[in-house]
């Protein structure tokens, strides 16, 4: 892999901790890489499969589930 | 108030805020940039940049720009929904837009923050959870709050201190309350008591609160009765209280349960007898009855505590055993009292004052460690004294064990009646140790005394007290609003396979054999989408997080 691969990574993380969490790393000014995009679901039980294949299809290079 | 009426087949009018937030925002990225583009977004017509959207006049711009530009979507790019999505979607209520036709884009905790110093990277990823936001707010719909009524009285389960103190508490307010007693007599466990650290006699104490509870009209008390079935929800649970006079069916608005717990009987540890090794409650037996004749007491703390199988510490026997001990040196001021403990869990100035004052009266306390732990054999207690290192014979005529408190026997099957949780020791478990303790994480169901955890007699009566003022702050509205962000089952597509049933956390769906559907509890759901996410058919649909507005928002990313 090329060292100026730069991954579009899609992450859907629940309201109650991980899309707090991303928040808190934002308030305690945690700096990681610009190229992920946070979609908030209310739990990360309620994903359905078709989101992530959405994801994929529309040109994701990773997905990451969290809750 | 008057809700702007949006119809789904209405083109959206989107407006975008984009919030500067001081240099908070505008100092990472370039805000004035960002708001250029939002321009572009398909349905945008109106975008408008702040110093603070948040502020009065950031929110007045919000307002006015409903009103003038007849937006019927706002998109505010700011800081976190978590801390700020109320404020602004009730302005925009207050504004007459339906305050669910409202997204908020992160730009600030997750984007100008975490990117410092990337100024054009910033921006860029702002422009796109912009679009994303956009896209899923054109696909909003607008959603009526879920309201429900509240029944004003409240069951409360248990007739000791923790459960009389709540009824009292609650009938002060005005509020009416069945108050459920297993046994013929209210009172708990404080009925084998002979003294409280507050000096009073827990006869005394009880007969007090036990006739102000009886003397009250709007507390109906029923004792050697049970419940046997609860159902329903917050504001309308519906219970079944086995009496004397036999079956009761009954509506509550709330539940409170305060079943305490027993003391542990110390079978086969430290050669108990139950004569000249007793138990703690033993003791306190004895005591009332003035029946003491041992001129050399042992206490042996952490009887059946903190061991392999009974991990926890019961926090209150160390108190116990040195009020006790204090007692017996203030009558009998000859007899030589020693406490043998593991560590002195005597928390608190006041309690840490007793122990001095117990030191000053000649009870003597010595470590022991449960590797060398202390062994009552022929009325000697041999023990290792870890100060000394030396093996210690004690002559003694009663050795008194402090055993733990336990949770009761029946109280897993009333958690699984109640659908609450007990932690990994049996006891009922709150919803957060330190930000919710007297609520259970089912709304509308509260725990206080010692049924949570070990508790004083003044500990379970601030705990009542304190499940009073939860119940209050609830059922003193005039009714149960709650966000409409739940889950909806279409009953056109739903074919009743009831996939969604078994995925529900909350038991808040329900098969209706009738209709072969599934059907959602509004006021039970939490709005997970769990069901959402299972459903073959997608008949089952979390508001607000539909597929077609979560699939607009992944395909604009």
């Amino acid at each position: 892999m090329s060292q100026d691969f730069n991954p579009q990574i899609l992450t859907f993380a629940c309201n109650w901790c991980s899309y707090a969490a991303a928040d808190l790393a934002g308030v305690s000014r945690f700096q990681y890489p610009p190229n992920m995009r946070i979609i908030r679901v209310m739990c990360s039980g309620g994903i359905n499969p078709n989101y992530i294949l959405k994801a994929f299809e529309k040109g994701a290079d990773g997905v990451l589930v969290s809750g | 108030m008057n809700k702007k009426n949006v119809s789904l087949y209405e083109e959206p009018r989107i407006g975008v805020f984009v919030c500067d937030c001081g240099s908070n925002i505008a100092g990472h990225l370039d805000c004035a940039d960002v708001a250029e583009y939002a321009k572009t977004l398909p349905h945008v017509v109106y975008t408008k940049e702040n110093l603070y959207t948040c502020s009065e006049s950031g929110i007045g711009e919000i307002k006015k720009a409903i009103q003038e530009q007849n937006l019927n979507r706002v998109v505010v790019a700011s800081c976190s929904p978590r801390t700020h999505q109320p404020l602004f979607s009730s302005s925009c209520a207050e504004a007459g837009l339906n305050p669910y036709l409202f997204e908020m884009v992160n730009i600030r905790d997750q984007c100008s923050w975490v990117h410092m110093g990337k100024r054009a990277d910033a921006t860029q990823k702002a422009k796109e959870l912009i679009r994303m936001g956009v896209a899923k707010s054109a696909g909003l719909e607008p959603q009526e709050a879920i309201e429900s009524s509240l029944i004003r009285r409240i069951l409360v389960i248990g007739g000791g201190i923790a459960g009389l103190s709540a009824a009292q508490a609650l009938s002060d307010m005005g509020l009416e309350v069945i108050l459920v007693e297993k046994t013929p007599s209210l009172g708990g466990l404080l009925q084998q008591v002979n003294r409280l650290d507050t000096g009073k006699t827990a006869r005394e104490t009880l007969d007090e609160i036990i006739g102000d509870v009886r003397s009250r009209s709007n507390i109906t008390c029923h004792t050697s009765a049970t419940v046997q079935e609860t159902g329903g929800y917050i504001g309308n649970f519906n219970v079944k209280i086995d009496t004397e006079k036999g079956m009761l069916e009954e509506m509550v608005g709330c539940m409170v349960v305060a079943t305490g717990a027993v003391p542990l009987i110390p079978e086969g540890l430290f050669g108990y007898n139950g004569k000249t090794v007793i138990s703690l409650m033993e003791l306190e037996q004895k005591l009332a009855k003035n029946d003491l004749s041992a001129k050399r007491v042992v206490f042996i703390q952490c009887a059946g505590a903190r061991m392999a199988g009974r991990e926890y510490c019961s926090r209150i026997c160390c108190l116990i055993g040195v009020k006790n001990a204090m007692l017996i040196k203030e009558k009998y001021p000859l007899t030589d009292v020693r406490i043998l403990y593991r560590d002195m869990q005597m928390y608190g100035t006041y309690k840490e004052q007793m122990l001095w004052d117990a030191r000053g009266k000649g009870v003597r306390f010595d470590v022991y460690s449960p590797e060398n732990a202390p062994v009552v054999a022929d009325g000697k207690v041999k023990f290792f004294q870890t100060i000394t290192g030396k093996t210690l014979e004690l002559d003694t005529d009663l050795v008194v064990l402090s055993t733990p408190l336990v949770p009761r026997k029946d109280s897993a099957a009333l958690a699984n009646m109640m659908r609450v949780p007990t932690d990994q020791n049996g006891f009922f478990l709150e919803a957060h140790a330190k930000l919710r303790p007297l609520d259970f994480a089912a709304d509308g169901v509260f725990v206080c005394g010692s049924g949570r955890y070990p508790a004083t007699s003044t500990e379970a009566r601030t705990q009542g007290i304190g499940v009073a003022s939860r119940v209050a702050a609830i059922l003193f509205k005039e009714k149960l609003v709650k966000s409409a962000i739940v889950a909806e089952i279409n009953p056109e597509s739903c074919v009743g396979c009831k996939a969604c049933l078994t995925m529900c956390p909350y038991e808040a769906i329900t098969y209706d054999p009738g209709k072969r559907i599934c059907q959602v509890n509004e006021i039970l759901c939490k709005g997970c989408g769990n069901c959402a996410a299972t459903c073959p058919s997608h008949s089952a649909q979390l508001r607000g997080f539909k597929p077609d507005q979560l699939l607009a928002q992944i395909g604009a990313a």
